[in-house]
C-alpha cells in the first residue's frame, strides 16, 4: 500500500505553477487500460491548437511578435493565459486531493497561492510594464552592466526554467500513464514535440492562445463538477459537510485547520516564497510584455485574480463532495479502507481510492460524468501540461536569444532576423533536453525541483528586480552580490532540508513510533524566510561600498528610470498620441 | 532622456502628486492584503481552535469556512479597487504629465 505522507502533498503543493511530481505520481504507477474516448478528445484539442499554431505562425514575423505576440493581447485574454499559466494539474489535482484526506487545510494553501497576486500589482506590474521590453532581464538590467546583469538574470531565468521543466516532464509522463494508458517515454516525447510546434511557429501568440483555450477547458470542466457533486446535497454546503464528516475517519477536525500548518516559521517561509516566488518567474513576467499597456497590464491582473479565486473555490467543493460521493461508488473506493486496522485516521480514506490522492479529482468526474466526462478532464490535464510547458519553453527561449545573443553576445548590433532564428533553435534544443531528462529522471524523486525553481526566483530574481525599480543607490555590483547570494543560500538550504537531504540523499531519524523518517539537517522546509533577506542584504552592503566611476553614472540614471516606470514616458510599445 | 526634461518633469506639481498618491494608495492596498493574510497564518498557527467554531449553535460548518472564501474575495476586490483608480484617475495624471513633457 503506498503510504500517504501530507508533507510530500505540501511539497507538491509548493508549486503553483506546474505539474507537480506529487507522491503517487512520482513513485511507480501502475498503467491503465488505453482510454480512447480521453485519447480522441485530447486529440481534438491538438487539432484546433494546431490550428491556431498554423494561424498564429502566419503573423509571426517580428522579434516583437513572438516573444510578446506584438503586444496586441487585451487585458481580459491576457487575465485568462496567466490564469491558465497559474491553474496546473497540479493545483487541480493536488488540491482537490487535498481537502479529500484533510479538510479544511486544502482551503490554506489555495489562500497562499492567490495572495500574491494582489501584491505584485499594487508593487511591480506597472513597473515592469513600463520598463521591460521582453523579459525580466530587460527590467533587471535597465540602468546596469548589460553584460554583467543580463548574464546573470538570464542565467538564473534558465535555472528556474530547466527545474521546472524537468519536474514538469516526469510528471506529465506519469500523469498521461495514469490517465490514458500511454507508455511513459511516449507521454514525454509527446509532450515535448507538441510544445515546440506551438513555440516555434506560432511563438508567445499560439502560446497564449493555448493557455486561453485550456483555462476555459478546466475552469469550465471544474465548474460543472462542482456544479454536479453540490447538486447530490440539494445545493446545500451544510448538508455535503455533514455528510463528509459523518463519513471521514477525522469526523468533526476536518472543520477547522489541522496539522499541516503548526510551526509559524514555516507557514511565514512559505507564505513568502509563494507570493515573492511568483513575482520572480520569467514566464509569468513576461505575460506583463503581451498588452500593449499599463492599463490592460492592471486588467489582466485583477482578471487572472478573479479566475484564479474562483477555482480554488471549486477545487474546495470537489474535494469536500469526493469524500461523501466517492465512499458512494465501490467502483472507485475501497470502502473497508476506512475500518482498516494500523492505519493513521486520515489515511484511511485515501488509501480508499484507486490511483490515491492526485486522482480524486478524476474519479469524482467519471462518478458525476461518466465515461465521457472522465475522458474531457483527463484531456484537460494533458492540455494543461502542455501549455505550462509551452509557456517555460518560450521564457528559457528568450533568455537565450534576446539577453544572452541579442544583447550580450552581439551587444544589440545583431539583426531581428538572427535574433528570431535563434530564439528558433533554442526552444527547439530545450525540448530536446526536456524529452532527454524528463526520461533520464523517470524513477527520480523531483518533488524538491520545482521548489527550488521557486526560492530560487523568490530569492535571486526579485530582489534584484525589486531594488532595481525602487531603490536608486543600487549599482550593478551590489545586483550582482545580491543575486548570487539569493541563488546560492536558495540553493543551499534547500539541499540541507528535508525535501532533498532526507528524500532523495535518504538521511533519516527514528520517528515518533521509532521507524526512521526521512530528516533534513536544517528544520526549514522553504529557505524564503533567510534567503530573501540575505539577497537584500547583500545588494544593500555591496552596493554601498561601491564607489566607482560606473557606480555614479548608475546611480544618475536612476532619475529618468523613475520617471519612465511612474508615467510610461519613453516605454516600449507605448500608445501613440 | 535630457537633463532639462528630467528636471522638468520631476518638477511638475501633477507628477509629484501623482507618484506621491500612487504610492501611498498601493502601499496602503499592499498592507491590508498582508494583514488579512498573515492573520489568518497566524490564527492557524496560534489559536487554530478559533476557526473551528461552528457558524451557529448546532451547524457543521464553522467559521473558517466563509472566513476563507472571504479573503479570496478580498484578494479579488482589492485588486478591482486598484483598477479603476489607477486606470481612471492615475491614469489621467499620467496623460496629462505625458502631454506636458512633449
Amino acid at each position: 500500500m503506498r503510504r500517504f505522507a501530507p508533507w510530500g502533498v505540501l511539497a507538491a503543493l509548493l508549486i503553483p505553477f506546474g505539474l507537480a511530481a506529487a507522491p503517487a505520481m512520482s513513485g511507480a504507477v501502475e498503467k491503465q487500460a488505453v482510454n480512447v474516448t480521453a485519447i480522441s478528445m485530447f486529440v481534438a484539442f491538438v487539432v484546433g491548437t494546431l490550428g491556431i499554431t498554423y494561424w498564429a505562425a502566419r503573423r509571426t514575423r517580428s522579434a516583437k511578435d513572438f516573444y510578446t505576440a506584438g503586444g496586441g493581447i487585451t487585458g481580459f485574454q491576457n487575465g485568462l493565459a496567466i490564469a491558465g499559466d497559474y491553474m496546473s494539474a497540479a493545483s487541480f489535482l493536488g488540491i482537490s486531493g487535498l481537502v479529500f484526506a484533510s479538510g479544511y487545510d486544502g482551503l490554506i494553501y489555495s489562500i497562499g497561492f492567490l495572495v500574491g497576486w494582489p501584491v505584485i500589482m499594487f508593487l511591480l506590474a506597472e513597473q515592469i510594464r513600463n520598463l521591460g521590453k521582453f523579459t525580466f532581464a530587460d527590467v533587471a538590467s535597465y540602468r546596469f552592466g548589460q553584460t554583467q546583469i543580463r548574464t546573470m538574470a538570464a542565467l538564473s531565468s534558465l535555472v528556474v526554467v530547466a527545474f521546472y521543466l524537468i519536474a514538469q516532464m516526469v510528471g506529465a509522463g506519469k500523469l498521461i500513464q495514469l490517465l490514458f494508458g500511454l507508455e511513459y517515454w511516449m507521454a514525454v516525447v509527446a509532450v515535448g514535440v507538441l510544445m515546440m510546434v506551438y513555440v516555434i511557429f506560432g511563438g508567445m501568440t499560439a502560446t497564449t492562445w493555448v493557455q486561453i483555450i485550456k483555462a476555459v477547458l478546466l475552469l469550465s470542466g471544474a465548474t460543472f463538477m462542482a456544479f454536479a457533486a453540490l447538486s447530490a446535497f440539494g445545493f446545500s454546503p451544510e448538508e455535503m459537510f455533514r455528510q463528509a464528516t459523518e463519513i471521514h475517519p477525522n469526523g468533526l477536525d476536518i472543520m477547522g485547520p489541522g496539522s499541516l500548518v503548526q510551526d509559524p516559521i514555516n507557514a511565514i517561509s512559505l507564505g513568502l516564497a509563494l507570493m515573492f516566488g511568483t513575482a520572480g518567474l520569467p514566464h509569468i513576467l513576461m505575460r506583463f510584455f503581451t498588452v500593449p499597456d499599463a492599463k490592460e497590464a492592471r486588467k489582466s491582473v485583477f482578471y487572472a485574480t478573479g479566475f484564479i479565486g474562483y477555482f480554488y473555490i471549486l477545487t474546495f467543493i470537489i474535494g469536500f463532495a469526493s469524500i461523501v460521493l466517492l465512499a458512494q461508488h465501490p467502483e472507485f473506493f475501497k470502502p473497508e479502507a476506512l475500518s482498516a486496522e494500523g492505519a493513521v485516521l486520515s489515511e484511511r480514506l485515501v488509501s480508499g481510492v484507486e490511483g490515491g490522492s492526485n486522482m480524486v479529482a478524476i474519479r469524482l468526474a467519471e462518478a458525476v460524468g461518466g465515461n465521457l466526462f472522465l475522458g474531457f478532464i483527463s484531456a484537460v490535464a494533458f492540455a494543461t501540461i502542455l501549455a505550462v510547458v509551452a509557456g517555460l519553453t518560450l521564457a528559457g527561449a528568450s533568455a537565450i536569444s534576446h539577453d544572452l545573443y541579442a544583447s550580450v553576445i552581439a551587444r544589440g548590433r545583431g539583426n531581428e532576423a538572427t535574433e528570431i532564428r535563434i530564439s528558433r533553435f533554442a526552444t527547439f534544443g530545450l525540448g530536446l533536453v526536456a524529452i532527454a531528462l524528463g526520461i533520464a529522471f523517470e524513477s527520480q524523486n523531483v518533488a524538491f525541483m520545482v521548489g527550488l525553481a521557486f526560492a530560487i526566483a523568490a530569492s535571486a530574481n526579485f530582489p534584484v528586480l525589486a531594488a532595481s525599480i525602487f531603490w536608486g543607490r543600487m549599482t550593478t555590483r551590489g545586483a550582482l552580490a545580491g543575486g548570487l547570494a539569493g541563488l546560492l543560500s536558495a540553493v543551499v538550504l534547500t539541499v540541507l532540508s528535508k525535501a532533498v537531504w532526507g528524500d532523495v540523499l535518504g538521511h533519516t531519524a527514528p520517528g515518533p513510533d521509532g521507524t526512521p523518517v526521512p530528516v533534513g539537517l536544517i528544520g526549514l522546509d522553504n529557505p524564503a524566510i533567510v534567503s530573501i533577506p540575505m539577497a537584500f542584504f547583500f545588494i544593500w552592503l555591496v552596493s554601498l561600498l561601491d564607489n566607482s566611476e560606473q557606480a555614479q553614472r548608475e546611480r544618475s540614471a536612476y532619475r529618468a528610470q523613475r520617471i519612465r516606470c511612474e508615467t510610461g514616458i519613453g516605454a516600449e510599445g507605448a500608445a501613440s498620441h | 532622456m535630457q537633463r532639462e526634461s528630467i528636471d522638468a518633469i520631476e518638477a511638475n506639481p501633477r507628477y509629484q502628486q501623482l507618484v506621491r498618491s500612487r504610492k501611498r494608495f498601493a502601499w496602503v492596498l499592499t498592507l491590508l492584503m498582508l494583514g488579512i493574510y498573515y492573520g489568518f497564518i497566524l490564527t492557524i498557527a496560534f489559536a487554530p481552535e478559533l476557526l473551528a467554531i461552528p457558524v451557529a449553535e448546532g451547524a457543521i460548518m464553522t467559521i473558517g469556512m466563509p472566513l476563507g472564501v472571504v479573503i479570496i474575495l478580498s484578494a479579488f476586490l482589492l485588486t478591482g479597487i486598484y483598477v479603476v483608480r489607477a486606470n481612471g484617475h492615475f491614469d489621467r495624471l499620467t496623460k496629462e504629465i505625458q502631454e506636458e513633457a512633449r
